[in-house]
C-alpha cells in the first residue's frame, strides 16, 4: 500500500484513491472524422509497462480530484504527481 | 518437578503451575512454559503425524520456523484453531491441546501406512495419478483427495473472540527485539525519534539472553547480563513503545507494515473472558529497522526426522531459557560452532552428551573449551541413519571422504535419546524481501543476505549475515548511525569478547551408503518432501526453483519452508551445477506466520461487515413485513408478503394492484445527481445518446448513457429544473459510478464546461404512485396542484408544498401506468410515504417492492440496466435505436457505434419471448438453441428477464439472441436439465404497445 501525494490535498493512504490508467490519452475532437483504426487506437490500445509509468488516479475517497502521476511499476516508486493540465515532468 | 527439569531460570515461575490437556491428556507446567517446553518437560516429543506419509514427528524447533509441533487447540466448535505452533503457544490453565494428521491416534495411526507405501507416492504423484479414466474423478479421485487434503479441522461455527485493529504511525519501526535491535531501538529513542519495538516472543532478548558460555561477554559480564541491563534502561526511556507477542505478518510497500499482537491468548480460560484477544496493528513507519534474526538449519540425512531429533540451539534454549532437558544422553550434530555452546551447557548441568562433527577440527575458542571439559567429538563423521519409531534410540555414523562426496570406514552405532542438528544458519530475510527486497548470496556463510534498497529500511544483526558478536554490536552501530543520520557514541568504547569460528564445512546433502532413492532425507518436514523428490523433479526437466518449489510442494507448507528453502536450493544447485547465487529464491509472501481470520477482520463483522443505506421509509417497510433486497449497499423492500403469501403470490398480487388501481414504490435509492452551470444543457448533449438543448424547463426527459466503446451504461429520466439547472436520476446500483464517471470528464476531457455536480441521492425521498388511481390519490394529498393534462402532462414537474415542506412532484412513469414521483427533502419521506398510504387506502393502493417493479417493466419491454444489458449491448442491440441522436456531432460512445463489430447484424440482440405453454416460467439465465440434435449445439442467446405476468395471465421473458431482431415469430428451444422448452420470438413490448396507459 503506497502513499500517493494529492496535489490538492497532500499525502495519503492509497486506499482513498483510484487508478484511472494511462495518463494523456487526449479523447478525440473529432470521433467521426477517425477510422475504425484510428479510433480503436485511442479506445483500445494501453501501454502496460515494467518502469516508470504516467498514470492517472483520483483521489475518490477524498477531494475527488483527477490528478498524474509517475510510477515505476517495478517498485511502486512514484517520481512525481501534477495536476491535469500540467506539462508531464521529462524522465 | 519433573525429572527433566533440570535447572532454575528467571523465565519459568516454579510457584505457578498450570495444568493443560494434551491428547485428553492432564499435564502440567509452570507459568512461562510453552506447550512444547511443557510438554518436553514431561517427556512427550511425539507431537504429531506428517502430511503425506503419517510418519511420527516430534518437537523440533523452539520458535516461528516449527514445522512438526503444530496442533489443534479446543474441541469447540467455535473456539477451535488448526495449526498453532507448539513452541509459540504459551500454556495456561484449562488449555486443551490436540494432536493433528492422525486417526484414530498419534501412537497408532491409520495413515501410516502411507509410509509403506511411499515408494509409490513419489513427488508429483497427483498430477501423474489422477489424470485417468476421466470418469474416476468425480466420484473416487476428488473425494479421496478432499478426504486426506488440508491440516487440522476449521471452526464449524463464528467465532466468539474479539479482534481489535489499530492504526499507528512512527518514526522508526524496529522489528526484533534481540540483541542488535535493542541497540538499535535505543539509539533510535534516545536521539528524539519515535520509536516502536516490537518482538514476537514473551521476552526481550533473542538468543542473547540465555547466552550463559564464558567464551561471549560484554564489558567483563556474560553478553546476557549486559543485554538485561540494556533491557531494563530500555524500558525507562520514554518515545520507545515495546510491544511484545507481537509479530509482523506482513511487510509491504512504503513502510507500511502490519503485525499481529496477542493480547489474551496465554491467559487462563477465565482471564481471557470478554477481552480483546489479537490486536492488528496497521503500521506506517518513516524508517524501518528489521532485525528479525536468523534461524538455524536442519542437516539432510536418513531419517532426519524423528521424534527426538531437534534444532541443537532449541535443546540449547530449552534448557538454558526453560529449564528443560530434551533428553539425557544426546548427541549433537553439526557442521559449525554453535553446537559446542549447547554441548557445553548440557555438560554444565551434568547431560551427557557428544558431538558428532563434518569438519575435519575446529580451531575456536569454544571448540577448546568443549574439548578441555572432556567432551567427545567426533570431526570428519556424519550421522547416516537414525532408529526408533516413536522416538530416536540410537544413530549410526561413518568418516567422511576428504572431499565430503562419499563415506569411508566402518559404521559406528551410537545410543542416544535425543539428536540435536546444526547445518549452520540462515538469516531471517523474509521482513527484506516481502517489502520488495532482493537478496545477495554470501558464498562464505552460504548464505542469503539482504542487498540494500533504499534510505527507508535497513537489516541489521544475524538477519544481515553478521553472526558473531562483535561484528554484530560494531557494525549495528556503525550502521544505524549512518541510517538515521546521527551520532550516538553510547558503543564507542564497548569492550566484546567472543569465540571466533574458522572452519566451515557445508554439504547440502549429505553422502550415504544406501541409494537416494531407498533413504528418507527430510527437506520440507511439514510437506513431507525429500531429497529424492528434488532430485526426481530435476530429472524429470524442472529447472526452475518456482517450479520445483510447486512440483515437489516443498516450502508450500504453512511454515513457508523456513527450514527447507535453502536445502531445496542447495541440492538444486549442486544437481544442476550451478552457483547457489545464480539460481534465485523463492518469494516469501505474507503473513509470516499464518494470521487467525479474526485478526485480518477485526470488527468487520456481522452487522459491521458492510456499510448498510437505508432510506427514510425503511422503518415503515420493516413494520409492514417486507423481505428485503441487497442493491448495491442499499437496503431495498424486494416485496411485501401477507398473511403468509409465498413471494409468487406476493409479487402477482402488488403487480396486479399496480395497473388494477394504485401501487407506490419507495424509489429513494435511485441515484441523483444535481447539475447545474451555464453550460449543463452542452454537458448533457455530450453524456446520454439524445438531444437535451431544446428540453424546455419543467420537463423531463429518458436518457441512456453509453461507455466510449458504445455499450449502454446507465440510464434514467433527468429533468430540468431551471435554465441551467437540472437533476439527473441514475440507476440505484449505478449512480457511484455514473458520477465517478462524469466528473472524470468534466475534470480531464472538457474543463472547459461551466458544469458543477453534487450527488444528492441522500438529500431527497422519493415515493413513486403508480395506477390507474394514482392521480385521484395525488389530487388528495395537493388539492391545490392542478393535474390536467393540460397544465402537467406526462414527462413534466410541478414544484409545491406539502404542509409547507417543498417537494418537486414528477410526473414520470417507472411501469408504464399513470404515475407521479413525489420528491420530498429526506428527512419527511416516512411521513410523505405514510400521506399517500393514507390517501390511497380507498384505492386500495399497494406497496409494492424490487421485484413487483421488474415485472412491470418487462410486461413493457423496459430494459433493467445490469439486468437485460451486461456491458455488451449497444443501444441497437435493445431495440433502443430512437432514443440515438442521428443530428448530434458527438456523444460519448457515438464513434463505437458504427465500428465493424457493433454493426454487424448477428449481435445479441434483445427480443421477447413468449412460451408455447403460458403457464411456462423459464429460467433466468437459461440458454436458448434453435436445434438440439446437431452437436455441438449452438448457443444463440440467454433469457434475461421472466415472470408470470398477472395483467397478461401469462408467461413473458426478454432474452438476448443472435440476430433476434429479424426472429419475430420464430420458434426456439430453451434446453432444460429433464426438459426442453419451446418459445416463440415476440415484440419486447407485451402490454399496452400505444402507451395509452400513461394517459388512462
Amino acid at each position: 500500500m503506497f502513499l500517493i501525494n494529492c496535489p490538492f490535498c497532500g499525502e495519503r493512504d492509497q486506499s482513498e484513491f483510484s487508478s484511472g490508467g494511462e495518463a494523456h490519452i487526449v479523447r478525440p475532437k473529432q470521433p467521426t472524422e477517425l477510422s475504425d483504426d484510428q479510433w480503436a487506437e485511442f479506445l483500445f490500445m494501453r501501454k502496460n509497462i515494467k518502469g516508470v509509468q504516467f498514470e492517472r488516479w483520483n483521489h475518490s475517497h477524498g477531494c475527488r480530484k483527477w490528478f498524474n502521476v509517475v510510477r515505476d511499476t517495478s517498485n511502486d516508486k512514484i517520481h512525481s504527481v501534477y495536476k491535469m493540465g500540467e506539462k508531464p515532468p521529462v524522465k | 518437578m519433573s525429572d527433566l527439569r533440570v535447572h532454575k531460570t528467571k523465565y519459568i515461575n516454579e510457584t505457578k503451575r498450570v495444568s493443560f490437556k494434551y491428547d485428553g491428556k492432564n499435564y502440567f507446567g509452570y507459568e512461562g512454559d510453552t506447550l512444547a517446553s511443557a510438554l518436553l518437560a514431561n517427556g512427550v516429543h511425539l507431537i504429531g503425524r506428517s502430511f503425506k506419509y503419517h510418519r511420527p514427528r516430534g518437537i523440533m524447533t523452539c520458535g516461528s520456523e516449527e514445522p512438526n509441533a503444530i496442533c489443534q487447540i479446543s474441541d469447540k466448535n467455535d473456539l477451535t484453531e488448526p495449526n498453532v505452533r507448539a513452541t509459540e503457544l504459551e500454556i495456561y490453565d484449562g488449555l486443551e491441546a490436540f494432536s493433528q494428521n492422525c486417526w484414530p491416534n498419534v501412537k497408532f495411526d491409520i495413515g501410516g501406512i502411507n509410509n509403506l507405501i511411499s515408494p509409490l507416492i513419489p513427488a508429483g504423484f497427483y498430477y501423474k495419478t489422477f489424470m485417468w479414466p476421466k470418469s474416476f474423478w468425480k466420484k473416487i479421485y476428488e473425494p479421496l483427495i478432499r478426504m486426506s487434503a488440508g491440516l487440522g479441522k476449521s471452526p464449524t461455527e463464528p467465532d466468539p473472540d474479539i479482534y481489535d485493529h489499530k492504526y499507528v504511525h512512527y518514526d522508526v519501526l524496529v522489528i526484533g527485539g534481540g540483541l542488535s535491535g535493542i541497540i538499535s531501538a535505543k539509539i533510535a529513542a534516545k536521539s528524539n525519534l519515535k520509536t516502536l519495538l516490537v518482538d514476537d516472543k514473551k521476552t526481550l532478548g533473542g538468543s542473547t539472553i540465555y547466552q550463559s558460555n564464558d567464551s561471549f561477554k560484554i564489558d567483563d559480564q556474560h553478553s546476557s547480563k549486559w543485554l538485561e541491563k540494556e533491557i531494563n534502561e530500555i524500558s525507562e526511556i520514554e518515545n520507545l513503545t515495546v510491544k511484545t507477542r507481537t509479530s509482523i505478518a506482513a511487510y509491504h510497500g512504503y513502510n507500511y507494515l502490519l503485525a499481529r499482537e496477542n493480547l489474551t491468548d496465554h491467559l487462563s480460560i477465565k482471564d481471557k473472558k470478554d477481552k480483546i484477544r489479537q490486536r492488528l496493528w496497521k503500521i506506517r513507519a518513516k524508517k524501518v529497522i528489521v532485525a528479525t534474526g536468523s534461524i538455524e538449519r536442519p542437516l539432510v540425512f536418513n531419517n532426519n526426522d524423528r521424534p527426538g531429533i531437534l534444532l541443537s540451539n532449541s535443546i540449547n534454549k530449552y534448557l538454558d531459557y526453560y529449564g528443560v532437558a530434551c533428553g539425557t544422553n544426546i548427541i549433537l550434530f553439526t557442521n559449525n560452532d554453535s553446537a559446542y555452546e549447547t554441548a557445553i551447557s548440557l555438560h554444565k548441568k551434568g547431560i551427557k552428551n557428544l558431538i558428532v562433527d563434518l569438519r575435519k577440527n575446529s580451531q575456536s575458542e569454544i571448540a577448546k573449551q568443549a574439548q578441555n571439559l572432556g567432551i567427545k567429538i567426533y570431526f570428519n563423521h556424519v550421522v547416516t541413519n537414525t532408529f526408533g519409531y516413536r522416538k530416536i534410540n540410537s544413530i549410526e555414523l561413518m568418516e567422511l571422504s576428504d572431499d565430503g562426496n562419499t563415506t569411508i570406514g566402518n559404521k559406528i552405532k551410537l545410543n542416544c535419546d535425543c539428536l540435536g542438528i546444526s547445518g549452520g544458519w540462515t538469516p531471517m530475510v523474509h521482513m527484506h524481501t516481502q517489502s520488495g527486497g532482493k537478496l545477495d548470496f554470501k558464498n562464505d556463510d552460504q548464505v542469503f543476505i539482504p542487498k540494500e534498497i533504499d534510505n527507508d529500511q535497513i537489516s541489521v544483526g544475524a538477519c544481515n549475515g553478521d553472526f558473531d558478536l562483535e561484528t554484530i554490536i560494531d557494525k549495528t552501530v556503525n550502521k544505524i548511525n549512518i541510517f538515521l543520520e546521527i551520532n550516538n557514541q553510547d558503543y564507542k568504547n564497548i569492550n566484546v569478547d567472543c569465540s571466533i569460528e574458522k572452519e566451515k564445512r557445508n554439504i547440502w546433502l549429505l553422502p550415504n551408503k544406501i541409494p537416494l532413492g531407498k533413504t528418507k532425507c527430510f527437506i520440507d518436514f511439514q510437506n513431507d518432501s525429500t531429497a529424492k523428490d528434488i532430485k526426481l523433479a530435476l530429472k524429470e526437466g524442472f529447472r526452475s526453483i518456482e517450479h520445483v518449489k510447486r512440483y515437489t510442494t516443498t516450502g508450500m507448507a504453512t511454515d513457508q519452508g523456513k527450514l527447507s528453502n535453502m536445502h531445496a536450493l542447495g541440492i538444486i544447485a549442486d544437481t544442476a551445477g550451478v552457483k547457489m547465487g545464480t539460481l534465485g529464491t523463492t518469494t516469501f509472501r505474507p503473513p509470516f506466520t499464518p494470521l487467525t481470520f479474526g485478526t485480518i477482520v477485526g470488527r468487520n463483522v456481522g452487522k459491521f461487515f458492510e456499510v448498510v443505506r437505508k432510506t427514510s421509509i425503511h422503518d415503515w417497510h420493516v413494520d409492514n413485513k417486507a423481505k428485503f433486497e441487497n442493491v448495491g449497499q442499499w437496503k431495498r423492500p424486494w416485496y411485501y408478503p401477507k398473511n403468509g403469501e409465498t413471494m409468487h403470490d406476493a409479487v402477482q398480487r402488488e403487480s396486479k394492484a399496480a395497473r388494477d388501481s394504485a401501487g407506490i414504490l419507495d424509489a429513494s435509492t435511485l441515484g441523483k445527481i444535481d447539475i447545474q452551470g451555464t453550460d449543463a444543457s452542452e454537458f448533457l448533449n455530450r453524456v446520454y445518446t439524445n438531444a437535451w438543448s431544446k428540453l424546455s424547463i419543467g420537463k423531463c426527459r429518458y436518457g441512456l448513457m453509453l461507455n466510449e466503446d458504445g455499450m449502454v451504461y446507465d440510464d434514467g429520466v433527468t429533468t430540468r429544473l431551471a435554465e441551467n439547472h437540472y437533476l439527473m436520476t441514475t440507476t440505484t446500483g449505478g449512480a457511484a459510478n455514473v458520477l465517478g464517471k462524469l466528473e472524470d470528464y468534466l475534470q480531464t476531457e472538457w474543463p472547459e464546461l461551466d458544469v458543477y455536480l453534487t450527488s444528492v441521492t441522500d438529500h431527497y425521498s422519493t415515493a413513486s404512485v403508480c395506477g390507474p388511481n394514482s392521480k385521484k390519490i395525488i389530487n388528495k394529498i395537493f388539492p391545490e396542484l392542478d393535474l390536467s393534462d393540460e397544465n402537467f402532462p406526462h414527462m413534466s414537474f410541478k414544484n409545491t408544498k406539502l404542509d409547507n415542506v417543498n417537494c418537486r412532484v414528477m410526473r414520470i412513469s417507472f411501469t408504464g401506468e399513470l404515475s407521479y414521483e413525489i420528491n420530498i427533502e429526506s428527512k419527511y419521506g416516512k411521513s410523505l410515504w405514510e400521506k399517500c398510504i393514507n390517501a390511497g387506502q380507498e384505492f386500495n393502493i399497494t406497496p409494492y417492492g424490487t421485484e413487483t417493479m421488474h415485472l412491470l417493466r418487462a410486461e413493457k419491454g423496459f430494459i433493467i440496466v445490469g439486468q437485460d444489458t451486461d456491458g455488451t449491448m449497444t443501444p441497437s442491440d435493445l431495440q433502443m435505436d430512437w432514443i440515438v441522436s442521428k443530428k448530434k456531432y458527438d456523444f460519448i460512445g457515438k464513434r463505437s457505434l458504427y465500428r465493424s463489430d457493433t454493426i454487424r447484424e448477428d449481435r445479441k440482440q434483445l427480443v421477447g419471448l413468449l412460451t408455447d405453454d403460458p403457464k411456462e416460467i423459464l429460467e433466468e439465465g437459461a440458454q436458448i438453441v434453435s436445434d438440439t440434435n446437431t452437436k455441438p449445439i449452438d448457443m444463440l442467446g440467454h433469457v434475461t428477464s421472466s415472470y408470470f405476468s398477472p395483467n397478461l395471465n401469462k408467461s413473458i421473458a426478454l432474452a438476448v439472441v443472435r440476430s433476434g431482431k429479424n426472429m419475430k415469430g420464430k420458434k426456439l428451444i430453451i434446453p432444460m436439465e429433464n426438459k426442453n422448452i419451446n418459445v416463440t420470438v415476440s415484440d419486447t413490448i407485451f402490454l399496452d404497445k400505444e402507451n395509452k396507459r400513461l394517459n388512462a
